[in-house]
């Protein structure tokens, strides 16, 4: 990108018609069933497509947002799985409602807080239809927003400190102040808020954005895909404009090479710090979403396995290219939840026991996987590079462009 | 003769590491519009002096000034309280430090003896880096490209500047797959893109071959018409000091041993002797 042609316009209103179709076949996918009278189970709300999409919506931001600190500012950080955690619990502590939190944190007599976001919104914009409606939005949306905010917060924090690092020192700090953060939260003093080492549950999750008939119960229309989708979308789409501004470009130089970025006039623990918080705060978004799709927040589920599933989405995706972790996210995802599933089935063809196939050989499968990309794409699906340059006909004018170069230089000799 | 405007000012700068004095009570000053260039033998303490000027080093004694102003003072601490062997102890009281970045915002630029460029960058987006420290737009607006006319104006300079440097039928192109000469072209343009006052090359023609060090020196000269700055290089090529420099000092095992005009360096008997080693005294 030379100068801000009309060109990029295009590209622009390109992205959001695209991402506006995404949206409208994800609501059409998830109701289906309704409108189309026995379609196969898959496209049944409760079948594994919709928990691989959930999940995937969920990853891609956490891997995008990891992607912005080891990819684009070169600070490999393993603190993530940490950040999320701080997220899902604000959003859980949050947003358990009045009526269920004696019995949500039975073991320590009631919880701390009284009210959730949603019941003091209730109070004002009324508990039903479409009040609620807009208490449920609006309370889900400050609390995820208070959860990246709390997320950033520690990362500033601690990014005095742990920046000073560099390279495994930093990795291995932030890995520990992910694990000393799941250790706190599980303290039995602080039971009264974040409930000890039990799950937080019975706050609102994706299907409580289903639109539900009042009287009956029965849900008219499913949307609980869709808000994933639009969370993760919204943060991405800020993450591309951040990675495409002048402090993108700061970051970028940080990652090539510090010291001539420090004499560009670039001031490395500002940028620097300024990414982890970033990071941070998307990570803790992801971390709120999280709970949400799986429905309570317990610290024992954001361990160090959590980074690193992520930090092999974003090598898998390709280390610098945003596309790439969404594509390996999906990917990843669907080949983990669904598609490699029968690896872990004992399976029999007529009589004879299919070998090898019984549980735990998908991880083994997994594992060579890995090492395959690793030795052998090392750049990943996307290296550097995002979707919108894989454009053929560009890429056939570089190539010529290479070629005149070349033609060039053997002219100069 | 009319008093030319102080530029940078380094006043008894020394340098120790552990128990070597690296630099030993450097004096130099850079008048607005001049072209100064440090010389001296292989380990005579020159890029020590540099890094000491650009921020990079702390000095352990001493003080530069830039356009009057204090940037950099120091006096020894700690453990080289015990061990410093320079001079002037006890005639800097005070620590201040500036990072290369600050300074940089100040007005100085500098480029490195192994080109460092960012290497996954082409040269345009190379050069328009160095934009980013005039910007004025903050964090949020220019995140959500609110700020359409500063990065419009962001990028019309760099392009400027690439035409002016002839360099513009490359700005696609990965700033580290130039030849040599090229990518220390792109280099001083990403120091100059930076709107300095005083520019600092570190041996700028290292690495280079005689072509290409001739246009060198052509293309100082015309940095210094085009863009009316002051410019500070050290230096190994005899030649190129000579011919377009306005002041030289030369330094010798952490001492200046001489300063002046090219032709007075030139038949200075120290200079000779510190370069082709002396007759007789071991």
């Amino acid at each position: 990108m030379t100068t801000l042609e009309p060109k990029s316009k295009r590209k622009t209103y390109g992205a959001i018609i695209g991402i506006l179709i995404v949206f409208g076949l994800i609501v059409l996918l998830e109701n289906l069933h309704k409108i189309i009278p026995g379609v196969p189970d898959i496209l049944y709300p409760t079948s594994v497509l919709f928990t691989v999409l959930k999940k995937a919506a969920v990853y891609s931001l956490v891997a995008v947002s990891m992607n912005l600190l080891n990819g684009f500012t070169g600070l490999f950080s393993l603190g993530q799985a940490g950040f999320m955690l701080l997220g899902a619990y604000t959003y859980a502590i949050l947003m358990v409602p009045g009526d269920s939190r004696e019995q949500v944190y039975y073991l320590y007599g009631g919880s701390a807080i009284k009210q959730s976001i949603q019941d003091l919104l209730n109070s004002v914009f009324g508990k039903d239809g479409g009040g609620g409606a807009v208490s449920l939005i609006l309370s889900v949306i400050i609390a995820i927003l208070i959860a990246g905010c709390i997320a950033a917060v520690f990362a500033w924090l601690i990014g005095f400190p742990v920046l000073r690092l560099k390279s495994d020192y930093l990795a291995i700090a932030t890995l520990g102040f992910a694990e000393i953060l799941g250790a706190v939260f599980k303290w039995q003093k602080l039971g009264k808020i974040t409930n000890g080492a039990n799950m937080i549950k019975n706050f609102p999750n994706f299907s409580a954005f289903n639109i539900k008939n009042s009287q009956t119960g029965e849900t008219m229309v499913y949307l609980s895909t869709l808000v994933p989708f639009i969370v993760a979308t919204v943060c991405i789409i800020f993450i591309v404009l951040l990675v495409n501004s002048t402090y993108g470009r700061a970051f970028k130089a940080i990652r090539d090479d510090e010291i001539a970025a420090e004499a560009m006039g670039i001031n490395l623990s500002k940028h620097k710090r300024l990414s982890f918080v970033v990071s941070s705060f998307f990570a803790g978004i992801s971390g709120a979403l999280f709970a949400m799709y799986v429905s309570n927040a317990q610290a024992k589920v954001f361990t160090t396995t959590l980074t690193y599933e992520i930090l092999l989405i974003v090598v898998i995706g390709g280390i610098g290219s945003i596309s790439g972790s969404i594509i390996a996210t999906f990917l990843y995802v669907s080949c983990s939840e669904w598609w490699l599933r029968f690896l872990d089935e004992e399976t029999f063809i007529g009589t004879t026991k299919v070998p090898l196939l019984k549980n735990g050989f998908r991880m083994v499968v997994f594992s060579v996987v890995i090492m395959i990309v690793v030795l052998f794409f090392r750049k990943g699906i996307m290296g550097t590079k995002e979707i919108g340059d894989l454009h053929p006909i560009k890429a056939l004018k570089a190539k010529k462009a290479k070629k005149s170069a070349i033609k060039a230089k053997d002219g100069a000799k | 003769m009319q008093e030319k405007k102080n530029i940078l000012h380094v006043e008894d700068v020394t340098m120790q590491f552990g128990g070597v004095v690296a630099v030993n009570n450097l004096s130099l000053d850079v008048y607005e519009g001049e072209i100064v260039a440090i010389i001296g033998p292989n380990g005579a303490g020159k890029t020590t002096a540099f890094n000491a000027i650009t921020g990079v080093y702390e000095p352990t004694n001493g003080a530069i000034f830039f356009e009057g102003k204090k940037i950099i003072e120091n006096y020894p601490k700690g453990k080289m309280k015990k061990l410093y062997a320079g001079e002037n102890r006890g005639k800097y009281t005070h620590s201040v430090v500036k990072t290369p970045d600050k300074l940089t915002k100040l007005g100085m630029a500098r480029t490195f003896q192994n080109i460092r460029l960012f290497k996954s960058m082409t040269v345009f987006e190379n050069i328009l880096i160095a934009k980013h420290l005039r910007k004025k737009s903050g964090f949020f607006s220019a995140a959500f490209h609110f700020n359409g006319k500063e990065e419009q104006r962001m990028r019309n300079e760099t392009l400027e500047l690439l035409k002016l440097f002839d360099l513009e039928d490359v700005k696609y192109e990965i700033a580290t797959g130039l030849p040599y000469g090229k990518q220390r072209k792109v280099e001083i343009a990403r120091a100059l893109a930076t709107n300095p006052k005083l520019l600092l090359l570190d041996e700028p023609a290292a690495g280079m071959n005689p072509q290409e060090t001739d246009e060198l020196a052509e293309f100082i000269r015309f940095i210094r018409k085009t863009f009316d700055i002051t410019i500070l290089l050290i230096e190994h090529h005899m030649n190129l000091v000579m011919d377009i420099s306005d002041r030289i000092y030369v330094i010798d095992f952490g001492r200046e041993i001489a300063n002046g005009i090219p032709s007075e360096i030139q038949s200075n008997p120290r200079v000779i002797e510190a370069y082709l080693g002396g007759a007789d005294d071991e």
